[in-house]
């Protein structure tokens, strides 16, 4: 087994240089080290000046997200070993704009996020004297794959669709809207499919999948796109078949 | 990027690494995803031999004779062969991918993707056989 093995890390120092360029550090190499550890070892131990993201250590907030080799993971949840021997390249998230050396802009994503209205929508609420909404473990069932999402963002980068057309609304927002219109107690069908099929929605997806396959959470937006595209051709065929259907 | 979010618009220097054309030659999925893309233009070479065969039907004996022939010739069978591959690569992806789109319940149970899939290619094969039975017999 190494003892050390290298990484070359992306840095972006907008005040510095124009164009990003490549450092390459030593880091010992350990079985048990994520390459977050690795990265923490370079701030800690080689040089103070490198910005990257990272909370929880343990693939729940999605704030570690980067470009290991040139795919999208979660650097807290993927090994050094598997790169062996080395050397390891760390790039910030693909088809974000860099603000810092691994540190990506995401104001783009939060805000596709904010159009698919991610909470429970309801029609009118009941008064809170009547208690909650009750739900069933089936029910519940229907929509807890696309509850996983922690937004990491990786399945932006994988998207070579959202890469050329950055207006597309994108995999996880996608999921997410799936998430709550197949809960049973929210009543935002239709408002969501609306949103979802107009111009930047749905139909730019041309199903290349690799959200779902780099997604740490195995949510599966490229299949919750999918089920979105059934709906939303029955629905115009519905609407075109039967007018008077619609309220 | 949507255009100046309020809170980033004076945001210092972004770096945007723009996309090479050629960046479905960087990755195999992203390389079998184009060329599932491509399938498509088999689909659509079929599609125009039928209508040709269907017009030199309507124009008599001789055209058809003719066109006959020229399903014969060297250029036509290579055609057809790798059209022939391409049409198989793009019915076994969609074919596997159709559970991705098709969810369907038998009361509380999901039925297996392996399911929804494996109808796809028992139509497949039904119809593929109903066809050659056709050719033979008729
Ligand atoms: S769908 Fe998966 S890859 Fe995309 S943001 Fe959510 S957890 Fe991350
Ligand atoms: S540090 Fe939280 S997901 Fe990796």
């Amino acid at each position: 087994m190494p003892e050390k093995i290298s990484l070359e890390v992306l840095r972006y120092r907008p005040e510095e240089e124009a164009e990003p360029v490549y450092q390459s550090y030593e880091v010992p190499f350990r079985k048990d080290w994520v390459i977050l550890d690795a990265i923490n070892y370079i701030k800690d131990n080689i040089d103070g000046t490198l910005s990257y993201r990272w909370s929880c250590r343990m693939g729940v907030c999605g704030s570690c997200g980067m470009m290991v080799n040139g795919t999208p993971v979660l650097t807290c949840a993927t090994f050094l070993e598997k790169y062996l021997p080395g050397p390891i390249r760390v790039e910030p998230l693909d088809n974000f704009p860099v603000v810092r050396d691994l540190v990506i802009e995401m104001t783009d994503f939060m805000e596709k996020l904010k159009r698919v209205q991610p909470w429970i929508v309801r029609e009118e609420e009941k008064p809170l004297s009547e208690g909650e909404y009750l739900q069933t473990p089936v029910e519940l069932e229907d929509y807890k794959q696309f509850s996983m999402c922690i937004n990491c963002m990786l399945c932006y980068s994988a998207c070579p669709v959202y890469g050329l057309e950055p207006t597309f609304i994108g995999p996880a927002a996608i999921a997410i809207a799936q998430r709550y219109n197949l809960d049973n107690r929210d009543q935002g069908n239709q408002q969501r499919l609306e949103i979802l099929s107009e111009d930047d929605g749905i139909f730019e997806c041309t199903l290349v999948g690799e959200c779902s396959a780099v997604c740490p959470k195995d949510v599966d937006p490229a299949g919750a796109i999918q089920r979105f595209k059934v709906a939303a051709t029955a629905n115009w065929w519905k609407s075109l078949l039967m007018p008077w259907g619609n309220k | 990027m949507s255009l100046n979010p309020n809170y980033t618009k004076y945001h210092p220097k972004w770096y945007r690494k723009r996309i090479p054309i050629f960046w479905w030659m960087q990755k195999w999925a992203y390389t079998k995803f184009i060329l599932r893309e491509l399938t498509s233009l088999a689909v659509a070479f079929y599609a125009v031999v039928l209508l040709l065969q269907i017009r030199a039907l309507a124009q008599g004996p001789e055209a058809y004779a003719n066109f006959l022939n020229w399903l014969k010739t060297p250029v036509s069978i290579v055609l057809h062969g790798v059209a022939l591959l391409f049409v198989l690569f793009h019915s076994i992806t969609w074919f596997n991918l159709s559970p991705k789109a098709l969810v369907f319940r038998l009361g509380k149970k999901r039925i297996p993707d392996a399911l929804i899939a494996g109808s796809n290619y028992a139509a497949w094969v039904v119809f593929s056989a109903a066809i050659v039975w056709m050719i033979l017999t008729i």
